[in-house]
């Protein structure tokens, strides 16, 4: 389709651009992947292949009996767990409040979108001190819903504003078609908008999911122990086998294992986040 | 199946702007009701007030006698097509039509569902794409997938919002011809939004003419068409349409742009001492003087002419002709066009002529028009002065009696099919 718009040439600089931009990206994720396979003698090695392919960084961080394994599972188990729940927490209430901001006048409307636009950009550091005292003196320091709380203000803006502007997209009449039809509102929102929203609510549950998956600095603030600290936060905790070795191995492995995830993600809703179910609804 | 009344229906948004300025009808129990007008005169905030989806701001909204002005649109048990059809773009054709049933829950079984749905496809011819989404369909498939959720529950009234606007020419006249023969067969009220007066003419038992939220005329089409109340109405209904032009009165002639003609009694009376009138004349009532029958030509006037552009349609030919406006009336008749969505461009006048007529661009030629089937309209107030309410109650009467017949038809052969 595009190949006979463009002409060769053009062609030829798309290309250079497309492949310039994936090293750029993926360079370091590659470099981490090899560096995670090295053994420890050989990690100053300064070759980019692994001399030697080992998994010992694999064992060290997931078998029984690795020396990191421990604090690397309880951290991953953190950050599935706190990560998922704070991302559905947000996404049913973006949901609702996206569906009211885009459907009904009422005052104030402006207002709690120009809030959430203004917490987002709030920077978390000047936040975080702040909240450290807060939540331990009302015993939120160091638990799940200590790290929940405050990934819900990063994520639920976020979630709002993709979500409002989906819903907006919607068209007006096929809910009027539905209450014509004998819906109630509630059956009219759940049987009509919500399928139809579905990709919009996937793709703002996947972003939700990244913010709260890949957040460092509430993680190492606000946790003390493997009882809520998630991954990015534990990966600072690693030490090598001994003082004089560095776990950058250990780091590595980790690091790849906790990429694997997202990717997963990608990959499995990806059609549901390209698809356009709204084609066809109005005359097209 | 039910009767529709509007009492004084009253339309204010919340700036103030008065959308509907209190229109009262009585729709009958299976009549085709036709609420037709130029852009912006309500006629689809009427529908939408009927249907519940607009609250309406004062006067009264009867179904079967019921006021049910405050019930939400899904206890009001009408069906509605949507302009845009509002298809539901993540369920099949089959499941579209069920939609509506599949709310009750636990009221229809699923066979029954399934019965319900695949009758109202037989009706539609949209058998063989039940399994398919809205998004593979074409318009015309779309529009009648529409339909087929209107009429699967046997609602008290159909109500159609310009249903045929997206769609080309030819589909819409097959849409059109639809239309009819389903409202026939199961003689349920109908209320039809449209700007399209061939629409609103060829479908309507009634047709109601709005103009800025206000109800100029309800009649049936042939009345509406031959007795206008109005200026308005006369340049509404007819295409193309009913040629304005100025006339001056001497006692009993009248100088018309392209001569000066005596007038007969009846219209004498009509302007009733008026100086200035404005002469309604539709472009059939123009005929080229060569191919009158003689015995006719006796009864009307000839003159000439000089034609502008001819348009050679096959069954008619279309002639225009230039002519001076009056400035008096130049004013009020811009005016109407602007109202009538129209652009004002030159005065000139129409004739349908019969299509062996050798009329072509430039020449001048002898036409021919009946002076009787002049209208005059009161140039102040666009009244029509040559109204004819006795006329007006026997067209529409004729028209009752040929609705009731036409009903009967399809009852008795609705039951011989059972």
């Amino acid at each position: 389709m595009m190949g006979s718009v463009l002409s060769t040439r053009a062609r030829v600089w798309w290309a250079v651009i497309t492949v310039v931009v994936l090293v750029g990206a993926l360079f370091p994720v590659v470099s981490i992947l090899m560096t995670s396979f090295k053994g420890p003698s050989d990690l100053n090695s300064g070759t980019f292949l692994p001399p030697q392919w080992s998994t010992t960084n694999y064992e060290q961080i997931l078998s029984s009996g690795g020396s990191a394994q421990e604090l690397f599972l309880s951290a991953l188990r953190n950050s599935v767990g706190i990560s998922l729940i704070a991302t559905v927490i947000a996404v049913v209430l973006a949901t609702l409040a996206a569906y009211a901001i885009a459907r009904l006048n009422f005052p104030g409307k402006r207002l709690i979108l120009t809030t959430a636009l203004g917490v987002s950009i709030f920077p978390v550091v000047s936040i975080v001190t702040p909240l450290f005292n807060l939540w331990r003196n009302i015993g939120l320091y160091d638990t799940w819903l200590g790290l929940i709380i405050p990934y819900l203000s990063l994520t639920l803006p976020i979630s709002i504003w993709t979500l409002a502007a989906f819903f907006r997209q919607i068209p007006w009449e096929l809910e009027q078609a539905a209450q014509v039809d004998g819906a109630t509102p509630w059956q009219a929102f759940r049987k009509v908008i919500v399928p139809l929203a579905a990709p919009g609510v996937f793709t703002t549950a996947l972003i939700a999911f990244f913010i709260a998956w890949n957040d460092f600095v509430y993680g190492i603030s606000l946790t003390s122990t493997s009882a809520a600290r998630p991954v990015p936060a534990a990966l600072a905790f690693f030490t090598g086998a001994s003082y004089f070795e560095e776990p950058t191995g250990a780091i590595s492995a980790a690091a790849i294992v906790v990429t694997i995830p997202v990717v997963i993600l990608v990959v499995l809703f990806q059609r549901q986040i390209v698809s356009g179910l709204t084609q066809g609804a109005v005359k097209g | 199946m039910a009767s529709i009344t509007l009492k004084d229906i009253v339309k204010k948004y919340g700036d103030g702007f008065p959308a509907v300025k209190g229109v009262s009808i009585d729709i009958a129990d299976g009549e085709f009701v036709i609420l037709v007008g130029p852009s912006g005169c309500g006629k689809s905030t009427l529908l939408r007030m009927i249907v519940g989806l607009e609250d309406i701001t004062s006067g009264d909204l009867l179904i079967d006698g019921e006021r049910v002005n405050e019930k939400a649109p899904r206890d009001r048990d009408l069906a509605m097509v949507f302009q845009n059809y509002a298809l539901y773009p993540h369920l099949t054709v089959a499941e579209n039509i069920a939609f509506p049933l599949r709310l009750n829950k636990g009221r229809l079984t699923d066979a029954e569902i399934r019965e319900k749905v695949e009758r109202a496809a037989d009706l539609l011819d949209l058998r063989e794409h039940l399994d398919r989404k809205p998004a593979n369909l074409s318009g015309g498939q779309r529009q009648r997938v529409a339909m087929g959720r209107a009429i699967v529950r046997d609602a008290k009234a159909f109500l159609f919002d310009e249903p045929l606007s997206n769609l080309d020419a030819k589909l819409r006249g097959q849409m059109r011809t639809e239309i009819a023969r389903l409202q026939r067969r199961l003689a349920t009220t109908t209320v039809y939004v449209t700007h399209d007066q061939t629409e609103a003419m060829t479908l309507g038992d009634r047709v109601a003419v709005l103009r800025k939220g206000e109800l100029q005329q309800i009649a049936s089409p042939r009345a509406l068409y031959e007795q206008p109340v109005n200026l308005f109405v006369a340049g509404f209904i007819g295409s193309p349409p009913m040629n304005f032009l100025p006339g001056e009165v001497k006692g009993s002639s009248m100088e018309l742009p392209f001569g000066t003609f005596e007038l007969p009694d009846r219209l004498v009376e009509a302007v009733g001492g008026r100086e200035l009138v404005i002469v309604g004349l539709r472009p059939e009532h123009f005929e080229d003087a060569r191919l009158v029958d003689p015995s006719k030509k006796e009864r009307g006037r000839t003159f000439d002419a000089q034609i502008d552009v001819t348009e050679w349609l096959g069954a008619e030919l279309y002639a225009y002709v230039p002519f001076e406006m009056h400035a008096s009336v130049a004013e009020k008749l811009e005016e109407l066009d602007r109202e009538l969505d129209g652009e004002g461009l030159r005065t000139q006048f129409v004739v349908a002529l019969n299509s062996a007529s050798r009329v072509r661009d430039g020449d001048t030629t002898e036409l021919w028009f009946d002076p009787e089937k002049m209208m005059i309209f009161d140039p102040e107030t666009g009244e029509n002065l040559t109204h004819d309410q006795d006329e007006v109650d026997r067209l529409d009467k004729e028209n009752e009696e040929d609705r009731r017949a036409s009903l009967e038809r399809a009852h008795a052969q609705a039951q011989q099919s059972a």
